[in-house]
């Protein structure tokens, strides 16, 4: 579905991701994991067009997408759920929501839209209580429901979840983490994850990559990885030896 | 102190201070979207009123056809200024956007001046000459229009803004600009659209000031740092607080030059803008964000 290929990227002089090259398939849940300044980040933010690869290609359903822009990367079934959730904090989740929709969105379809926002609210039911609030106000995880919630809205085929699980306490991010199950299950989205947190990630996908400075280091499926030595001392936090 | 008088000075105040609001909505709604201050907006309200004057003279126009020729013209220039001069620079510091935006002030006074001459203009009153009388102040029939038409603008705006898709996805642009990219929202397009409106509003709040005050090719110097000054008195990037600073700016010219002095009518828009500056910098009606982390 996804095919990343040879993918170089610049941040001015900082060369972030070095010749990388992954795939994610239709219905997988795909984990990249690595820690801070791996060029996760900055990977997801090429997919969705926010930066553009100096070299190298995206191609998504057979048809390529490298340096398009990112409202057309949208309109293709790509969504992406940025880190740090990026709510627009004044305006109301309801809003939020609506938004999502934005490059769908026209006036005979307004009511199919409403439909689709009430089934957010079913999934996340915290939401609708409190859809006439700024969504600023939201505590950190149901602002991490919204911007998934956000994100959905557009859609999408492949949903691009970047560091879900940050700054929430663990009883919050593992309900997360069973939502992104979910999505997959129930909603039939195809997943491209980022996370630090490698174990919860390894848990609920089917194949992972690991990303140091830039560059793949390792690959597998998840139950391989979470068993390969490297990846536990280095992000599992367990020592081999032990 | 009487009654007649200090309504008069009332009214009159509130009179000029929609223009001021008017042009101060139009800083802020490009402020918002691009974090620019945008000093050609004085020139947008002196292409409303000089346009309107020139269609209605020179091309023989009725008045009604005259003015919306100069709004859309006025509306138009907008579009072309963000087109050509603002995205080109894209990603260059606010510093020197706001430079430029300098130099295109120069460039419209200028290039009116060359087409349309040094004169003062008049603009016909758009309905009624008759004065009313209330409570001992006379009321013209522009006022009215002034204060009518300001309102409409304020309304409109409010509902594009809380209403519409369009007015709630430039805001989002204004907020976060990374996440407005990611649901699809062309951020160019919103920063385009926000040229327009401001040019829209502010040569609405030129035409309908020109009646009143005449208008000539240099007005757009003092109203656009009125309305700057209205700006940070309402608080920067807070639309009803800029409309609002503009009918307080407007109200305490008009009672300072009443009851104070007439030869410092101009300064006293400056002196609230230094008393601000001082004492609340972030404006009467800024206030924190509302946020949990």
């Amino acid at each position: 579905m996804l095919v990343i290929k040879n993918i170089d990227v610049f941040y001015g002089n900082v060369h972030a991701v070095k010749k990388v090259s992954l795939h994610v398939d239709q219905g997988e849940i795909v984990a990249l994991i690595g820690g801070n300044g791996a060029g996760k980040t900055t990977l997801l933010s090429t997919v969705s067009g926010l930066i553009r690869a100096r070299s190298g290609e995206v191609i998504f359903d057979g048809s390529q997408i490298t340096r398009q822009k990112p409202e057309k990367i949208v309109s293709s079934g790509i969504s992406q759920v940025p880190e740090r959730r990026l709510v627009f904090k004044p305006l109301s989740v309801e809003d939020n929501l609506l938004l999502g929709s934005y490059h769908r969105y026209s006036f005979g379809k307004s009511k199919a839209i409403a439909g689709d926002i009430d089934d957010i609210y079913a999934m996340f039911p915290v939401l609708g209580q409190r859809k006439d609030q700024p969504a600023g106000t939201l505590s950190g995880g149901e602002q991490q429901m919204l911007a998934i919630g956000r994100a959905l809205m557009a859609k999408p085929r492949l949903l691009l979840l970047d560091e879900p699980s940050m700054g929430l306490a663990p009883a919050v991010s593992q309900m997360i983490f069973r939502h992104i199950g979910k999505l997959r299950d129930e909603l039939g989205v195809t997943v491209l994850l980022v996370e630090q947190n490698a174990r919860s990630a390894l848990k609920i996908s089917d194949r992972g990559y690991v990303l140091e400075t830039g560059r793949v280091i390792v690959q597998g499926t998840s139950q391989e990885l979470a068993q390969n030595n490297d990846v536990q001392r280095a992000y599992l936090g367990r020592d081999a030896s032990d | 102190m009487d009654l007649g008088s200090f309504l008069q000075y009332l009214i009159s105040g509130l009179t000029i201070g929609s223009t001021y609001g008017l042009t101060a909505l139009g800083f802020t709604i490009i402020f918002n979207a691009t974090r620019v201050i945008n000093f050609a907006q004085g020139e947008f309200v002196m292409m409303g009123g000089m346009l309107s004057v020139f269609f209605l003279s020179a091309m023989g126009a009725g008045l009604f056809p005259a003015i919306v020729l100069a709004v859309t013209c006025t509306t138009l220039a907008g579009v072309v200024m963000e087109r050509l001069v603002i995205r080109p620079v894209q990603g260059a510091n606010v510093i020197n956007i706001i430079l430029i935006t300098i130099g295109v002030s120069i460039f419209i006074r200028g290039l009116v001046m060359l087409f349309l001459g040094k004169d003062t203009f008049a603009l016909p009153p758009f309905m009624g000459t008759e004065s009313l009388n209330f409570f001992g102040a006379t009321i013209i029939p522009q006022s009215l229009w002034i204060l009518t038409i300001t309102m409409f603008v304020l309304v409109g705006l409010r509902i594009f803004f809380n209403k519409t898709i369009f007015g709630k996805a430039m805001l989002a642009c204004s907020f976060e600009q990374k996440a407005a990219h990611l649901v699809g929202i062309s951020v160019d397009r919103m920063v385009m659209l926000s040229f327009a409106i401001s040019a829209l509003v502010g040569s609405i709040g030129g035409v309908i000031l020109a009646p009143i005050t005449m208008t000539s090719y240099d007005v757009g110097i003092l109203l656009g740092l009125k309305g700057f000054a209205a700006c940070i008195l309402g608080g920067l990037g807070n639309p009803f607080g800029a409309a609002a600073g503009g009918l307080i700016i407007g109200v305490l010219e008009a009672l300072g030059a009443g009851y104070i002095s007439s030869a410092f009518k101009d300064a006293f828009a400056f002196i609230i803008l230094l008393a601000i500056l001082f004492v609340k910098p972030s404006g009467i009606f800024g206030k924190a964000e509302i946020e949990r982390v």
